[in-house]
């Protein structure tokens, strides 16, 4: 079933390292997890038939030391290396090193990560495949007749860029024809000056953008989709709150929306799980490719829970040569799952993380729930690492009950000892705007302000 | 002896630096007055300024730059 793979080593930690071990497990692979000496504690490192110290606490001693983790590979005998997310899981020049070094990277090629790193390059090759990319023109304006016209052509409001701009200066934007002819020559005088390159260019202004992504598995010659995740409850650009379907995509949208994420996956002969990530425009009933994760990512159980499959198997397998075992036609979705984060922050102090001592622990169960986390009672957090500590993901058969159901869910969760971001999913649940799926990427954080009291209100309650 | 320790209120990482391309808040030997940021904690990707609470000389950093700290732990000596 899982190819040439015998012996998996897991270049990660937390909550996604224990995902891998058990998806290896599943698979009858052995698994050596890898470990800082600030994670010798940690249940990846209980779990894993072999552990292995590979540096100091520090990441870039440790989880991103390239030179360290091939040693460890050597020393146990692993033959191929599962890097999660985060820390060198886009590392081109470490699936490339991983190869080199005889072993098995699961994920794609060094050259298709870092194609795809590439912002532009990127775009370039999301048009090629005929993926919409967000309106703009892709050289720089010149004569300002010529300019207006393109604007008007993408549609007010535009956004004037500059070519060789970063951090947000020299950017205006311009709600019509008369705002661009002023703000257009401000723009380039702007970028002129602070990057000595007047060059401009324009891009359509998504206001209220859905985050939309599709969920693909590719084998480097046949792309397989499993349906869209909808992530548009976002802090600071970090998801907190994932779904999956979308409620607002048509069935002939999703489609097209699919078939885009899959025609850009074989034009780069994709091997192994991705994400091709969306902006959808409600308004205009429009999707625009933003970028391609080469990796699995963190919220990929809500796929699993509605399409029934295991991805972090598949793509060991995939990795260890086997061909995809799915055609399109087998893959079906049914019902609906909502993924919630529950990081070691507490949402009424701005989100301060608290890496504290698990004390007691209360895991929800029950039909059509999953906790996917690294936690035991009397667990220290390391301060070192994202504050991510698990995962609870729901599904049941629509929306409401699946809403119903997360929060059945959360009042049988305690986690004692530390604040966790748990009552913020107490106090969402209670928005008649989430309830009705009436949200955009820039809709929490106004909310957070508006909601503190609440959030304070249900942090204080008992649990059930 | 040093007349006075600065803790760290968190458990991290401690930066004598505001970035790794800039100089240190503090050497040895300058002065400082209570408010001043002495180094940084980083918790959780998140950076926290630990400041002086009284006004004095610097007489030792116990811990080096890019190094753990616990909570509670000294990462200044004022004299």
């Amino acid at each position: 079933m899982s190819g040439t793979i015998k012996k998996l080593l897991i270049a990660n930690r937390g909550e996604i390292a224990v995902r891998i071990i058990r998806a290896a497990r599943d698979l009858g692979i052995a698994t050596v997890q890898v470990y800082s000496e600030a994670d010798a504690e940690s249940r990846a490192v209980q779990l894993a038939d072999e552990a292995i110290s590979i540096g100091p606490p520090q990441a870039a001693k440790s989880y991103l030391d390239v030179e360290s983790i091939l040693a460890a590979a050597r020393k146990t005998g692993a033959d191929a290396v599962h890097p999660g997310y985060g820390f060198l899981a886009e590392n081109a020049a470490f699936a490339d090193a991983v190869a080199a070094a005889g072993l098995t990277f699961v994920g794609p090629s060094g050259d298709t990560i870092r194609l795809m790193g590439d912002k532009a390059a990127a775009r370039a090759e999301a048009k090629r495949a005929g993926v919409p990319t967000v309106p703009g023109n892709d050289g720089l304006l010149g004569d300002m007749d010529a300019a207006v016209a393109l604007a008007e052509d993408i549609g007010f409001p535009v956004m004037i860029k500059a070519a060789a701009g970063g951090g947000g200066r020299g950017i205006r934007v311009a709600g019509d024809a008369a705002e661009f002819r002023t703000l257009a020559p401000q723009a380039s005088a702007e970028a002129k000056a602070a990057f000595g390159d007047g060059g401009i260019y324009v891009e359509k202004v998504i206001g209220r953008a859905r985050h939309i992504e599709v969920q693909v598995l590719g084998d480097g010659v046949d792309v397989v989709h499993f349906y869209e995740r909808e992530c548009s409850l976002q802090r600071r650009r970090q998801k907190v709150w994932e779904e999956a379907p979308s409620s607002v995509l048509a069935d002939s949208l999703r489609e097209s929306l699919c078939d885009a994420a899959v025609a850009l996956a074989k034009a780069v002969g994709y091997k192994g799980a991705g994400t091709v990530e969306f902006l959808y425009d409600d308004d205009g009933g429009q999707f625009y490719f933003i970028e391609m994760n080469t990796r699995i990512q963190v919220e990929h159980p809500v796929t699993e829970m509605i399409c029934g499959v295991d991805l972090v198997a598949e793509m060991i397998a995939i990795a260890g040569g086997r061909k995809l075992r799915l055609r399109q036609d087998d893959i079906r979705r049914r019902g609906h799952a909502i993924e919630v984060r529950l990081n070691a922050e507490d949402p009424a102090n701005n989100f301060m993380p608290f890496p504290g001592v698990v004390e007691a622990l209360s895991i929800p169960a029950g039909p059509g729930v999953r906790f996917d986390h690294m936690l035991y009672p009397g667990y220290a957090i390391p301060p070192f690492y994202d504050s991510l500590l698990g995962k609870l993901i729901v599904w049941a058969e629509d929306r409401p009950a699946a809403l119903r159901r997360l929060s059945r869910a959360l009042g049988e969760l305690e986690i004692d000892g530390l604040p966790t971001t748990a009552p913020l999913f107490q106090a969402l649940l209670e928005s008649k705007d989430l309830q009705a799926s009436a949200v955009h990427t820039r809709w929490l954080e106004p909310w957070l302000e508006q909601n503190i009291d609440l959030i304070k209100k249900k942090e204080a309650e008992p649990h059930d | 002896m040093a007349r006075h320790e600065v803790k760290s209120p968190i458990p991290g990482t401690f930066y004598r630096k505001p970035a790794p391309d800039q100089p240190s808040y503090k050497e040895i030997g300058d002065t400082v007055a209570k408010g001043d940021t002495l180094g940084l904690v980083e918790v959780m990707k998140t950076y926290v300024e630990v400041k002086a609470d009284s006004d004095g000389t610097v007489s030792g950093f116990p811990i080096g730059d890019a190094e753990p700290v616990r909570a509670g732990q000294t990462i200044a000596e004022l004299d």
